[in-house]
């Protein structure tokens, strides 16, 4: 049974945010969607202090069998991408929410973060798919 | 009714069984009035022994004596093994190898030929064939263009020596994306690019810079200093070689301080017939770090279930059958048993068969070049080395020249006139090893004979 | 075993070459420094080791094939005699017209052929593969808008069951997709179509019959509805064999087609390659069809380039296609004959509902029960997936081990759990009963030993092989070292 962390913001795309201490905004995939991408084989990222914007694409994650986009949460510039990922792919499935966190946006405006699921509300996202 | 097995009786049994009267009312979900596929061009069957007698009178039609035709396309001994084994049904009628298990022998095959590839370029990896050279050539400008992440552009540099039915085939290819191919001219007194007209395309902002190897003249490009002054101006390098000049020439990895970044071209000359065309063999290699940019089936090493060795498909999310309409390329069916050919035919020659063939090729182009010298006003257009190719310029129109000589069975070469009008009077030609003393001979005597009828 | 690892020193097959002579003429800077590192072996290492690997192959010439979409039937030894005649393996492609009128009677010839069974005004032989074909197709729908200036038509229409070819060709050719549903019985959903086509509706793309193995009834009601918004009709004509003979794409409204004669005309398809793709247009289309095409003048055939076809969208090969898969189709429709050919959508559609019968009453479900199977048909194996835990994968893996290649699986992505099977009319009646047998076969071990199924195959070269690792560890080119390190 998938996880669905209370203190994160998601995207009905399968991605997380959550804001940090800094006010920086780290970004990831969700238990749910490693789960159902299986055995994640590479993740393409945005270039270090590139400009993202909020609901378009700004990487990659593959399986074997299935590729899917990541969508920006938030607009802003590209901060920290996690670096340990090009070697170690698999560390999507094994922590999605800690270890496996895929870039960090200094978010041009946070109010953007208002705009996406909780978690109750990304969960019955998840339910109705598999349905 | 050929290749349909179904007696009356198993037709009976059949149709009783699904339910229904006739064949004809399977089709009852198909709006009557368009089930008329009368056929009115195509004539009655015929029997396989009328339609070889048919064929065979239509190839010894075109079967012409002795050829010096190149420009792409080039005639070299195909060892016997080559075809047999290619042509057992286990290479000629088996699918593209999805089912891993049921296909290891297209499999490894598939990863024996990246690895000879990779060799001969020098560079880290190649892919599973795409369809000819000139295509190959287009989709490693799609790739140039998406790979070059200090580049924004979507426009490209070409040599003007680069062949031009390939030019053709790219602008066809990659303009409907909006991406621009930009020439730059050839040195007219040496037919290649020289080292001084580069100045003007510098901080102009180009994705990446195609360089022919030989060239279509069968010069030699500057390579060295070409891939420098690229990667210099941000550009990747495009190195289009023919892979049968590679075993004496330098390879594209090794090109300038950094080698060039893809390497792609016609792999015809390994083990295929000229054949009117095709099917031909595309080949793509680059370095691994642009990998992921590279279209067209990959194949990887691994292990089964047992940590046994195997080989299977790869990289696939790049492919257009998981990642549709964001895929690297719309290509599905590549040339996969050409590919059977070359791994067959590099295996049989090795280094040492290759650098043979390569020498022996160059070595006739010599010799011709030096008897033609001495036949009054025929001179070599360009100076500079060649590989196995040279343009000879005539006192008179090239194409009346050439239908002359193949009026005496010898078909001398390609009418530059018909790429462009300032080369009407020159004539591509080519040899390879296959060519004799006595063929190199003829072609002079002849030459020699039909000027002057001119 | 590598052929990398059979490589001695100084071994080679020296009866295949002349040794070498020196190079003098070329300057230093130009010449490889160090060989290139191919393999050393003799003659017969060669022979013995890709034999050996032909071995290890599943092919047509061996085993029942029956991969849905791919129309794996017999690909007749005398097509490719034919095409391997030394006349047509000698032409060289720039060989001048008088020198080639054997092989250009057979081009024009087999152009009139395909005019003919598609019910086309022109056709094309040089696109390289279907893909290419499609590239083609939509290429032409390009430039024929932007011939009338009506410039503003920005997407393709795709159904959500089409090819992966389908959406990526609309990119390459500079268009965006959007895609249609497709009903619960596998008809495009008509009202989901009429409120997606307006002014930026550059054509639809489909497939007839779909890849969901059932026939479009209501095509000639969706031309209408493309058309009427000045889109044009695409056909991907992976699926012809079902209709050869008997219905014409023309006929449905379809403006422009390819033909895959990899599948419909029976040439081999190589383990991957090579295809043919030929391209088939109406009116509207005919000025801009790739280049070249072949003509006839009196009784002299010739080569029609873009000098006399300015329009045209150009040239998509570096001489004329794959000639020799062309030659190959050609034979084959001479084999054929019109009566052959009408034969061809007939008995394999007769074969595919026989079949689909027989596993329906041995207790295999119909993802379209209530249709028509035309030469193709789906079955999804959802229920045994839930109910024994064994996938549409391990029936297929399983089935390799009976002797059977496995249909194609996972497509279209629309139907869960599925296996899209296409006998082909060359199948007798024993051979679909075999298979049919091993179905149910595989049906009883699912049930009692379903370990057999998910560790299957059992009898292949190897096991199923990991696919993960192959990604993630990627070894793209031989060296010794990568297993000793793993």
């Amino acid at each position: 049974m998938a996880e669905f962390p209370d203190n994160l913001h998601y995207l009905d795309s399968h991605e997380w945010a959550r804001v940090e201490d800094d006010g920086t905004v780290t970004v990831g995939i969700s238990d749910h969607a490693q789960e159902s991408l299986g055995d994640v084989v590479f993740v393409e990222m945005p270039e270090l202090n590139s400009e993202v914007s909020a609901k378009n694409e700004a990487g990659v994650v593959e399986s074997v069998k299935a590729a899917s986009d990541i969508y920006a949460p938030v607009s802003g510039t590209v901060s920290a991408v996690n670096e340990q990922l090009e070697e170690a792919p698999e560390i999507v499935n094994d922590s999605p929410y800690d270890d496996g966190w895929f870039f960090n946006i200094t978010p041009s405006n946070l109010d953007e973060i208002s705009s996406l699921l909780t978690a109750s509300e990304y969960q019955k996202v998840c339910e109705e798919e598999d349905h | 009714m050929p290749f349909v097995p179904h007696t009356v009786d198993d037709e009976r049994f059949m149709l009783e069984s699904i339910e229904v009267s006739s064949i004809e009312s399977l089709f009852d979900e198909i709006p009557p009035d368009l089930r008329n596929g009368q056929l009115k061009e195509t004539p009655a069957g015929i029997s396989e022994m009328t339609m070889l007698r048919l064929m065979s009178e239509r190839a010894a039609q075109d079967d012409v004596a002795l050829s010096f035709l190149g420009a792409g396309a080039y005639e070299h001994h195909i060892p016997s093994a080559v075809w047999d084994i290619t042509a057992r049904g286990e290479f000629l009628t088996a699918y593209t190898p999805y089912q891993a298990e049921a296909s290891q022998g297209t499999l490894q095959l598939i990863y024996e030929f990246q690895t000879m590839m990779s060799r001969l370029t020098a560079l880290d990896v190649a892919n599973a064939s795409v369809y000819d050279g000139a295509t190959a050539l287009a989709e490693a400008i799609l790739m140039a263009v998406r790979a070059n992440k200090k580049s924004k552009s979507k426009r490209i540099l070409c040599a003007g020596t680069i062949h031009p039915r390939y030019l053709a085939v790219c602008r066809s290819i990659v303009s409907n994306q909006q991406i621009e191919i930009e020439v730059i001219p050839y040195a007219e007194e040496i037919g290649t690019l020289g080292s001084t007209v580069l100045a003007s395309y510098e901080d102009k902002d180009f994705a990446g810079l195609v360089v022919p190897y030989p060239n279509f003249f069968g010069g030699l490009e500057d390579i060295d200093h070409l891939t420098d002054w690229a990667h210099q101006e941000g550009m990747l390098v495009i190195g289009v070689a023919n892979p049968m000049a590679l075993a004496l020439l330098k390879a594209p990895g090794d090109w300038g301080e950094d080698g060039a970044d893809i390497a792609v071209g016609e792999a015809q000359p390994l083990g295929i017939p000229v054949a009117s065309g095709g099917p031909y063999l595309g080949y793509m290699c680059c370095r691994k770090s642009i990998v992921r940019q590279m279209p067209g089936r990959i194949i990887g090493r691994t292990v089964d279930l047992d940590g046994k060795e195997g080989f299977a498909l790869t990289l696939q999310a790049r492919e257009q059958h998981i990642r549709r309409a964001k895929a690297t390329s719309n290509i599905c069916t590549n040339q996969g048993l050409l590919v059977t050919a070359a791994s067959i035919y590099l295996s049989l020659l090795g280094d040492r068969g290759l650098a043979a063939v390569a020498s022996r090729s160059h070595n006739n182009i010599t010799s011709l070049i030096g008897k033609v010298s001495s036949i009054p006003g025929v001179t070599v257009r360009f100076a500079g080395p060649v590989f196995h190719e040279v343009v000879f310029q005539v006192p008179t129109t090239a194409g009346d020249v050439l239908q002359k000589m193949s009026a005496e069975g010898v078909l001398g070469g390609y009418d530059l006139g018909q790429i462009d009008p300032e080369l009407s009077d020159c004539v591509l030609t080519n040899t390879t090893e296959t060519k004799t003393e006595a063929d190199l001979q003829r072609f002079a005597v002849v030459l020699e004979q039909v000027l002057k009828e001119c | 075993m590598l052929i990398f690892e059979l490589s001695s020193e100084g071994r080679s097959a020296t009866a295949q070459f002349e040794e070498a002579v020196p190079v003098t003429d070329i300057p230093s800077a130009h010449l490889r420094s160090e060989s290139p590192g191919l393999p050393e072996v003799s003659e017969l290492q060669v022979v013995r080791h890709f034999t050996n690997l032909s071995k290890k192959n599943f092919s047509i010439d061996g085993q029942f094939y029956p991969l849905g979409s791919c129309t794996m039937k017999y690909n007749p030894r005398g097509a490719h005699r034919a095409a391997s005649l030394p006349g047509f393996l000698n032409r060289h492609p720039l060989a001048p017209e008088q020198n080639s009128q054997g092989f250009l009677a057979c081009m024009y010839e087999l152009q009139e052929y395909l005019k003919d069974v598609t019910g086309m005004q022109a056709v094309s032989l040089t696109p390289m593969a279907g893909a290419q074909g499609e590239f083609a197709g939509v290429a032409m729908i390009r430039a024929y808008h932007e011939h009338r200036k009506d410039t503003d038509r920005t997407e393709i229409l795709i159904p959500s069951a089409a090819h992966g070819t389908n959406p990526a060709t609309a990119v390459m050719c500079g268009y965006k997709v959007r895609e249609v549903g497709v009903t619960r019985d596998g008809d495009v959903d008509i009202d989901e179509l009429k409120s997606a086509v307006g002014p930026q509706t550059a054509g639809l793309m489909m497939t007839n019959p779909s890849t969901c193995g059932v026939f479009e009834r209501r095509i000639q009601e969706i031309a209408k509805v493309v058309h009427d918004v000045g889109g044009l009709l695409y056909y991907d004509g992976a699926n012809l064999n079902a209709i050869l003979g008997k219905v014409k794409p023309g006929d449905m409204g379809f403006d422009v087609l390819h033909m895959n004669l990899h599948k419909t005309f029976a040439t081999p398809h190589g383990g991957g390659g090579p295809g043919s793709g030929p391209v088939g247009v109406g009116e509207k289309l005919m000025p801009f069809v790739p280049t070249p095409v072949v003509g006839k003048d009196g009784d002299d055939y010739r080569w029609i380039d873009q000098s006399e076809l300015p329009l045209s969208i150009g040239h998509l090969s570096a001489f004329m296609g794959n000639a020799g898969i062309l030659l190959r189709a050609y034979a084959y429709a001479r084999l054929l004959g019109n009566q052959g050919m009408h034969r061809v959508g007939e008995y394999a559609t007769l074969n595919a509902n026989y079949m689909a019968k027989q596993l329906t009453q041995a207790g295999f479900r119909l993802a379209y029960p209530e249709r028509r199977a035309t030469h193709e048909f789906i079955v999804t194996l959802a229920d045994e997936a839930r109910d024994l835990g064994v996938t549409a994968m391990d029936f297929a893996k399983r089935l390799l081990d009976y002797g059977f290649h496995a249909p194609t699986t996972y497509f279209p992505l629309l139907v869960p759990e599925c296996l899209l099977i296409e006998p082909t009319e060359t199948e007798t009646r024993e051979e679909i009963d075999g298979f049919v047998e091993a179905m149910v076969e595989i049906l009883n071990e699912a049930r009692e030993t379903p370990d057999l199924l998910k560790q299957a195959p059992h009898t292949m070269p190897v096991k199923r092989l990991d696919d993960v690792k192959a990604a993630r560890d990627l070894d793209l080119t031989y060296s010794p070292e990568f297993l000793d390190n793993n």
